[in-house]
């Protein structure tokens, strides 16, 4: 099941922390995160790689899609 | 500012010692032969949620301008803007604050303007007097100099942690009494010991304000990660991944002249990116005055740690 979660319009590290409550109770799985700047994705990417998930992203209409799996 | 730079020429303006172009954090113009005048501005929106501390806070940091300089303060005023339905008693809390801050620098506050504003935002601008002899500035650190900081990093991170309700009150009130901490003690120290160069470290955090000391003075200043004090919380919060969005756009733009060693952490080396606010003084000092210095330091009741040192070279080295 994709879980998504849409953190656009937020600021760092609220992309970071809607992200890890969701990685926190997920055992493994597909989610999407919707950001806007590439430092969100960095950011958002980099903390759930910590966490043992793989995250690749894709910029969409001015606006970037990252896909953590694990 | 860049695209304004060439408008006001230091050929143009003898008397102007420090300007646009000098990388420094305010400006300095000589009156006369003896005195010279420093003059700066601040201001942010609120970073604790106690209106009090919130005021000192800004204040401090507004006049740590002139303590990084060398100078002394003298004339401030209010910059405030404040929502229409602010609560007044609120806002007498942040301005106390203030004033109570610029009354411990020995300073004179003396008025200010304030607009609407649908978000708080307060701050100073102050007017400071040093010799213009005695200027600090970012060029002069020598190789074999040590550097000196005067507060511990991490007040970044834990505001932007208690901004998203996940920072722990302890942590928080230690931050807060770090960014009180007015820089006027450490800052007549460190010009009685001779500092060669000194900034004080704010929103581009300790390797941006490092790396204008480092171009400046056309050197290389080394820093041992494991010397380099951080408040309680820090750790965890990076840990926790909660950096704010300045981290990422300051290691974008000084990461080309920063080398960091491989054992040191990605967390730790992010710290080191991550802004600062009313941050300590970081100088370069002469090896020969640091006994002194920490005796003058310790007398005060105030801390310092030696957190690295000045090489031949070009830019800044972490090493573990």
């Amino acid at each position: 099941m994709t879980k998504t979660i849409d953190a656009r319009g937020l600021s760092c590290p609220q992309p970071v922390i809607m992200t890890r409550d969701v990685i926190k109770d997920a055992k493994g799985g597909r989610i999407t995160v919707l950001v806007d700047t590439m430092t969100q994705v960095y950011n958002v990417s980099r903390s759930a790689e910590k966490l043992g998930w793989t995250a690749g992203h894709e910029e969409k209409d001015d606006q970037f899609v990252i896909t953590l799996e694990k | 500012m860049r695209t304004l730079q060439n408008l006001f020429p230091k050929e143009k303006f003898p008397n102007l010692l420090i300007g646009m172009d000098d990388g420094d954090d305010a400006a300095v113009y000589r009156l006369n032969e003896h005195l010279a005048l420093i003059f700066t501005l601040d201001f942010f929106t609120p970073i604790v949620d106690n209106p009090y501390n919130f005021g000192s806070i800004a204040a401090a940091n507004s006049m740590s301008d002139v303590y990084a300089m060398g100078g002394d303060v003298a004339l401030a005023l209010n910059i405030c803007g404040f929502p229409k339905d602010m609560d007044p008693a609120v806002i007498v809390q942040i301005l106390r604050g203030g004033a109570d801050k610029v009354i411990e620098a020995g300073g004179i506050l003396s008025g200010g303007h304030t607009i609407n504003d649908d978000e708080p935002k307060y701050g100073l601008a102050v007017v400071g007097f040093i010799h213009p002899k005695k200027v600090l500035a970012k060029q002069g650190a020598k190789p074999g100099d040590v550097l000196l900081l005067t507060k511990p990093l991490g007040v970044g991170i834990i505001t932007t942690a208690l901004k998203a309700g996940r920072a722990h009150a302890d942590h928080v009130r230690e931050a807060t009494e770090s960014m009180q901490l007015l820089n006027k003690q450490a800052s007549i120290i460190l010009r009685e010991a001779g500092v060669h160069a000194m900034t004080d470290v704010t929103g581009f955090a300790l390797i941006g304000h490092s790396l204008e000391i480092a171009l400046h003075s056309r050197v290389l200043l080394r820093f041992r990660a494991g010397d380099l004090p951080f408040l309680p919380g820090a750790a965890d919060y990076a840990e926790q991944w909660l950096f704010p969005g300045g981290t990422a756009d300051n290691r974008q733009t000084y990461e080309r002249d920063v080398r960091i060693s491989e054992d040191i952490t990605e967390e730790t080396a992010l710290l080191l990116y991550t802004p600062e606010t009313s941050g300590g003084l970081l100088a370069a000092v002469p090896k020969n005055k640091l006994g002194q210095v920490r005796s003058r330091f310790a007398d005060a009741g105030q801390s310092v740690w030696v957190v690295g040192e000045v090489h031949e070279g070009h830019g800044i080295e972490i090493i573990g």
